[in-house]
């Protein structure tokens, strides 16, 4: 089937944000025919930025993030049935229940999964939690309300410093450890990672960096009793979080022939896979986290976002292409945005720090914990971070989408001392982590030379 | 081209009535048209909008150095102030307000709202005919400000004076001469500022409750307003917490009677009424201008703005670009994606917005049932001077 699609059968694996927002935009978009969406959870789709925030805090239980729905997507929800395989030329998508169900035209929205920790003995002990969906947000924040002693969290990307935000602002004694120099330091790079560093010590936290965990240790009645770290100390704590990243949820597509892997799936400026070959299916489309997606501000490179915004703006672009012809489809250029609460302040990013070479504190100061930190790649802006001066972040984003030079111009109120003194941005090679970029560069590396964009003027 | 006094034309007092016909040569002209006195006016959203987030325009008088320097020379309000005073004048003063110190204030006031709205309907029973400004929409969000900030409404007659002075000082006018209106609105700004600091003392160690009790109450020294800061925030919450509401119900009501078709629709179904305020925010906002200078040169849509430059920003022509809007002049209670300058955008986003979104709803809301056979006594009703805080003086109509 080609171009202009009203009716017929679309089916959408992932019943989460980036499926619901299909769903729902598919309909808008005048889709009539039968519309299927299948998930492996049980529940509806729920919102989980909260589940490391405001749930753990017991704020709000983990049962009451369901998603709003801004209509009816009248679809057929096979929930708590995984998808186990896709036969596309047959266009089928085959389920854990047995059944196949045919389509004219597949989203896959899958998403990630947490990244378990390794040794799955260790794993298993009572205590030991990951966090990802609203029932393991739910186990946790049940510990968490029962005061344990310590808690210990491996990993300090966003996930891993909330949770430890969290446990702070309940008083429990928290201990993170990270196998890099700095929290966040993979998403922000050295010199904001040095403030993240700060605020976990001001609010408390025994933050290791430069560790890992060699072993989870527990007690003969299987339970969770404390950590064994590289350095040879040894963490004593009733919970542990294990915050290592994401896994993206590909494994059922192993035989489908889609260019799917670790790093998710490739897909085309308009949402449409790639199969093995580098060839572009016209049947299959791809939205979320599970994606991966050619960028043309960041030299083309293959980004994989893990945001929110990103997988509600990909997945309207997705629904839009799956049900328009070739001339009317559009690209999803969407530049990415994340956001991030902790130890009492709101970062914000537009763009994508990692694609950078410089920085510089653009407004404000680390001193004031309130400033806009600017990143460039070879002489033009390429991303903007905010703490706690989230109303900038719209003009840096115009820098960012008009190519504009690196530092950039003078003249800001509130300026830094410093706005014109750029410093190496000191990204990290993501390998060296315990946690992954929340922005991954999955093509080649930001110091090999690149075709930079010019808009026409 | 006449375009170079667009300005001139807007804040005509006989253009009061309705300025939209110039909004919409002012985009066709722009988006970035210079006028006679080398200042430049902006009507376009999407210009506005990223002027409004650009950290380069400053809000503050002082800025000014162009062909019309300012002559201001105390501190202004942090409505007119840059960061970081501005940002931490603005923290302060929202502690006792709103989130994330306060976060069930604003809402807690809805009984409130409610109660004095009905007191005000129950007056306007048996009436034939009333003035929606000075029966309805001016006593109820000034009375709200004075509970909210803890000032006597018996004192009416001294603050209302005040505030048509400042008010009429920090208008927008380029070709009149304004120092009497300046030297009225400063002397203004200098008694209102001695009451209401006086006010707040008297509350020294005996808080009453309300704002002005929090203000001088608070115990960490690093979080306390200096008196002269006290006097210029108060005078700026008790003046925008009730000007621009007033304005905002009486436009509301002023639309609802011009467009009978969604009167109706609103009367069936008032569950519209949040989305009706926003169109109306949109449609009809109560602040149509606000003025920006840049810290640097500034270049905007090709046009080169120098530094110290004024540039007026015409927020409602904004709100009415067909850029952004699809059939903008059409008032439209379920508009989708309704993202107006009726609060403004950027750093200096309305603070008090949820409270004026709770009072014209509830102002409205209680008036939808009475204004089924109602008719408007005077269509254009006489409006107030002000051409940037624009709304009518009256609003007759005969229930």
């Amino acid at each position: 089937m080609s171009g202009d699609l009203r009716g017929g059968r679309i089916v959408v694996v992932g019943a989460s944000l980036a499926g619901l927002r299909a769903a729902e935009t598919l309909r808008e978009e005048g889709f009539t025919g039968s519309l299927t969406v299948v998930g492996d959870e049980p529940c509806p789709p729920y919102d989980r930025p909260p589940l490391s925030k405001q749930v753990l805090l017991g704020k709000a239980s983990a049962d009451t993030t369901a998603l709003p729905m801004r209509r009816d997507p009248d679809a057929d929800w096979r929930l708590g049935v995984a998808a186990t395989g896709l036969d596309p030329l047959e266009k089928r998508v085959m389920l854990a229940d047995g059944e196949s169900l045919p389509f004219d035209r597949l989203l896959i929205a899958t998403g990630t999964r947490a990244r378990p920790w390794p040794n799955p003995e260790e794993a298993s002990l009572d205590g030991v939690f990951t966090l990802r969906t609203s029932d393991e947000a739910g186990g946790l924040a049940e510990r968490l309300a029962a005061g344990p002693g310590r808690v210990l969290v491996i990993g300090a990307g966003f996930t891993g410093s909330e949770i430890a935000s969290a446990c702070r602002e309940r008083g429990i004694e928290v201990t993170v450890a990270e196998r890099g120099p700095a929290p966040l330091v993979g998403a922000l790079g050295g010199t904001l990672s040095k403030l993240a560093a700060v605020m976990h010590r001001n609010h408390g936290v025994d933050l290791r960096c430069g560790v890992t965990v060699t072993a989870l240790r527990g007690d003969g009645n299987g339970r969770f009793t404390g950590a064994d770290l590289s350095d040879g100390s040894r963490v004593d704590a009733e919970v542990c979080v294990v915050a290592l990243g994401a896994v993206r949820n590909v494994e059922w597509l192993a035989e489908s022939g889609l260019a799917a892997g670790p790093r998710g799936i490739a897909c085309d400026a308009g949402c449409r896979a790639f199969d093995m070959y580098g060839i572009v299916t016209d049947d299959v489309f791809v939205a979320g986290d599970v994606s991966r997606f050619p960028h043309p501000l960041f030299g083309y490179q293959m980004l994989s976002l893990e945001h929110w915004g990103n997988a509600v703006a990909q997945a309207e672009v997705a629904a839009h292409n799956m049900v328009s012809p070739g001339p009317m489809r559009r690209p999803h250029l969407a530049v990415p945005t994340f956001w991030s609460t902790q130890f009492g302040i709101n970062i914000k990013s537009v763009g994508v720090p990692t694609y950078s070479d410089h920085v510089v504190i653009a407004q404000g100061s680390l001193e004031a914990r309130r400033l806009a930190m600017v990143y460039g790649y070879q002489g033009r802006v390429t991303a903007a971070v905010t703490v706690d001066m989230a109303k900038s972040l719209d003009y840096y984003k115009n820098l960012i989408e008009t190519a504009a030079p690196f530092p950039p111009p003078p003249g800001a109120a509130d300026r830094a001392i410093a706005a014109d003194i750029t410093i190496p941005s000191d990204v990290p090679d993501p390998s060296g982590l315990s946690h992954g970029p929340t922005v991954a560069l999955t093509g080649h590396l930001p110091d090999r030379r690149l075709t930079v964009v010019q808009p026409s003027r | 081209m006449d375009s170079e006094t667009l300005l001139a034309r807007i804040t005509d007092y006989e253009n009061r009535p309705n300025p939209y016909p110039l909004y919409a040569e002012l985009r066709e002209a722009g988006p970035v048209v210079r006028q006679a006195d080398g200042s430049y006016l902006i009507g376009t959203y999407h210009e506005i909008a990223a002027l409004l987030h650009d950290p380069r325009m400053s809000a503050d008088p002082r800025s000014r150095t162009g062909p019309s320097p300012s002559e201001e020379t105390v501190k202004p309000p942090f409505l007119r102030l840059d960061d970081p005073e501005h940002h931490r004048l603005r923290t302060l003063t929202m502690r006792p307000f709103g989130p994330p110190h306060s976060p069930g204030r604003i809402d807690a006031m809805r009984g409130e709202i409610t109660h004095i709205t009905g007191e005000l309907i129950e007056e306007l029973r048996d009436r034939k005919q009333i003035d929606i400004v000075d029966d309805f929409a001016y006593p109820l969000p000034i009375t709200v400000i004075c509970r909210l900030l803890g000032v006597p409404r018996e004192d009416e007659s001294l603050f209302q004076a005040w505030t048509d002075a400042i008010v009429a000082s920090a208008d927008i006018g380029p070709e009149e001469d304004t120092t009497e209106r300046d030297k009225a609105g400063m002397q203004a700004r200098q008694e209102m500022g001695r009451y209401l600091v006086d006010l707040a003392e008297q509350r020294r160690e005996r808080p009453t409750g309300d704002m002005l009790s929090a203000f001088v109450n608070e115990p960490d020294p690093a979080l306390r307003l200096t008196v002269e800061e006290l006097a210029e925030t108060t005078i700026l919450l008790f003046i925008a917490g009730h000007e621009t509401t007033v304005n905002l119900i009486t436009n509301g009501v002023l639309t609802l009677l011009r467009q009978p078709d969604q009167l109706d629709r609103l009367r069936r179904d008032p569950g519209l009424l949040p989305q009706a305020v926003e169109e109306l925010l949109r449609y009809e906002p109560p602040v149509h201008m606000r003025e920006r200078i840049p810290l640097a040169d500034v270049e905007v849509a090709g046009t080169t703005i120098r530094k110290g430059t004024s540039v007026v920003l015409a927020l409602a022509s904004g709100s009415r670009d067909p850029m952004r809007f699809h059939e903008p002049d059409r008032f439209d209670p379920t508009r989708p994606d309704n993202q107006h300058f009726g609060f403004g955008s950027g750093i200096h986003l309305c603070y008090g917005a949820p409270l004026a979104r709770i009072e014209a709803e509830t102002a409205l809301g209680a008036l939808l049932p009475h204004l089924g056979t109602a008719r408007l006594v005077q269509d254009p009703p006489p409006y107030r001077q002000n051409a940037m805080l624009r709304g009518p003086r009256h609003l007759p109509i005969q229930l």
